[in-house]
């Protein structure tokens, strides 16, 4: 049975890749089905990749180190790529990046399509060149991801502290598209869970049309940056 | 790793065979060999230095701050901290550092986040990035033939800056921990490109609202003991 008010829905599997070009005012929502889930994602622009996610400029404007409801995610041209109008999550990391086959390896040993056909082991950055070759990007493209569903602290050292069982089953996040963005997903752990096993949880996407946001959207008025951040963005579209 | 770590070098600026005095709101491009020390000093304090590293032979691997500050479980760096690439490759070692901390979450300062940041009428003030773009055209001098685009500004480090952030995830900017004559020194562990912006920005306390030089020595690998 196919629920026509998504423009797409779909389960995307532990290890698997994913990309979508999500139109202006189309929102992605992501759901942790069972928990314990770790979707690391990239965001460019969709009409001129060359202007992608920015982390820094994403944490300065808004004065902080992760991301939840009311918090947008800057380009390095002072414009809003999405933004997050739903969390029952409460916190996605932005520090910490994703996974490659070094540490991959390190951590569950050698993986090999011959030898373990579709379950062998995927990690973050091989997955998303794969897909960013897709629109005729690679290395230099790839921009710091956002590690959904993940939460790591910085205490007062400076030391970088995994959050365990943070993520509940059922917990949903959606972004609202401000401008044409290439989504480009990876559903591979996070590189600070200690987890021995490899075992990356399934995450279900669902696309929808979205509600403009008006001059009291909760993104908008998070703070005066982010007023500004939508006059920058929304005149690319006038 | 503990997150102030205080260490002087010995080696002496009579030595050096590059000695240069970089004022505010400049650029810099400049290669090291595998072995050579690299010397950052904050002639009058408080002054926050952009600087990316690339590997001279693949730009492609480059400096990542995300791998860099996982690999140590710490944001700040200092003396001990290994600088990795986008491959996972030690492109430097930071040997010396008698600032204690330095940041590589805050990224560089642009036309546009200045519009975001402090007011849409900041566009037209001196940023990092029109270093760094300035500086990869080749125009201010005579640059190496590296290739370097704006694809190739990925997150950078603040050397002499401090960005902490605090256990409920809010992000500061703390006015700095550095002052005139502190510096922080580092090893090149393989041959690599750095591009630096000695920072202009004038809208907030990362320079004390008040960019000043810093000084750029590089030193050959020290001769081995009979």
């Amino acid at each position: 049975m196919i629920d026509e008010s998504f423009i797409q829905r779909e389960i995307l599997p532990g290890g698997a890749m994913w990309s979508w070009t999500l139109k202006r005012g189309t929102c992605l929502g992501l759901t942790d089905v069972e928990g314990g889930a770790n979707l690391s994602a990239l965001f460019l622009n969709a009409d001129a990749p060359l202007e992608r996610y920015n982390m820094p400029d994403t944490l300065k404007a808004q004065f902080i180190a992760f991301l939840t409801r009311g918090n947008v995610l800057y380009s390095d041209m002072g414009r809003i790529l999405c933004s997050i109008v739903e969390d029952t999550c409460g916190w996605h990391d932005t520090l910490c990046g994703a996974t490659d086959a070094k540490w991959t390896e390190a951590r569950f040993g050698a993986s090999d399509y011959q030898r373990h056909r579709n379950d062998r082991v995927r990690n973050g950055r091989d997955n998303f060149l794969v897909e960013l070759g897709k629109y005729g990007l690679g290395k230099k493209d790839l921009p710091v991801p956002v590690n959904f569903f993940s939460k790591v602290i910085v205490d007062e050292e400076g030391g970088l502290r995994w959050q365990a069982r943070h993520s509940r089953p059922g917990a949903f996040v959606e972004l609202r598209a401000e401008m044409n963005t290439l989504v480009v997903l990876s559903n591979t752990p996070h590189p600070l869970d200690p987890s021995p096993a490899y075992a990356p949880k399934p995450v279900g996407l669902r696309i929808r049309r979205g509600e403009a946001p008006g001059p009291d959207d909760v993104c908008r008025v998070f703070r005066p940056e982010n007023g500004r951040g939508f006059i920058n963005t929304e005149a690319l579209f006038k | 790793m503990s997150a102030l770590i205080y260490a002087e070098s010995g080696l002496l600026p009579g030595n050096a065979v590059h000695d240069e005095v970089l004022p505010a709101g400049k650029g810099w491009l400049h290669p090291l060999k595998a072995g050579q020390y690299f010397r950052i000093l904050d002639l009058e304090g408080n002054q926050a230095v952009d600087t990316l590293f690339f590997s001279a032979a693949d730009t492609a691997d480059r400096y990542d701050a995300v791998a860099t500050i996982r690999n140590q479980g710490n944001i700040f760096l200092t003396t001990g901290t290994r600088l990795l690439s986008s491959e996972g490759n030690v492109l430097l070692t930071i040997t010396a550092d008698t600032c204690g901390r330095h940041d590589t979450l805050g990224g560089a300062c642009s036309a546009e986040s200045n519009t975001v940041r402090y007011a849409l009428e900041k566009r037209h003030m001196h940023s990092c990035r029109d270093s760094f773009l300035l500086e990869m055209a080749g125009s201010a001098r005579k640059a190496p033939p590296h290739g370097l685009t704006k694809r190739d500004l990925a997150g950078n480090i603040n050397f002499f800056m401090n960005v902490p952030v605090t256990p409920e995830g809010r992000l500061a900017f703390a006015d700095g921990v550095s002052a005139p004559g502190k510096y922080v020194e580092m090893r090149a562990e393989m041959d690599v490109i750095v591009l630096i912006s000695n920072c202009p920005q004038l809208n907030n306390p990362c320079n004390a609202y008040n960019p000043t030089p810093v000084r750029l020595l590089v030193w050959d690998p020290p001769a081995r003991a009979a």
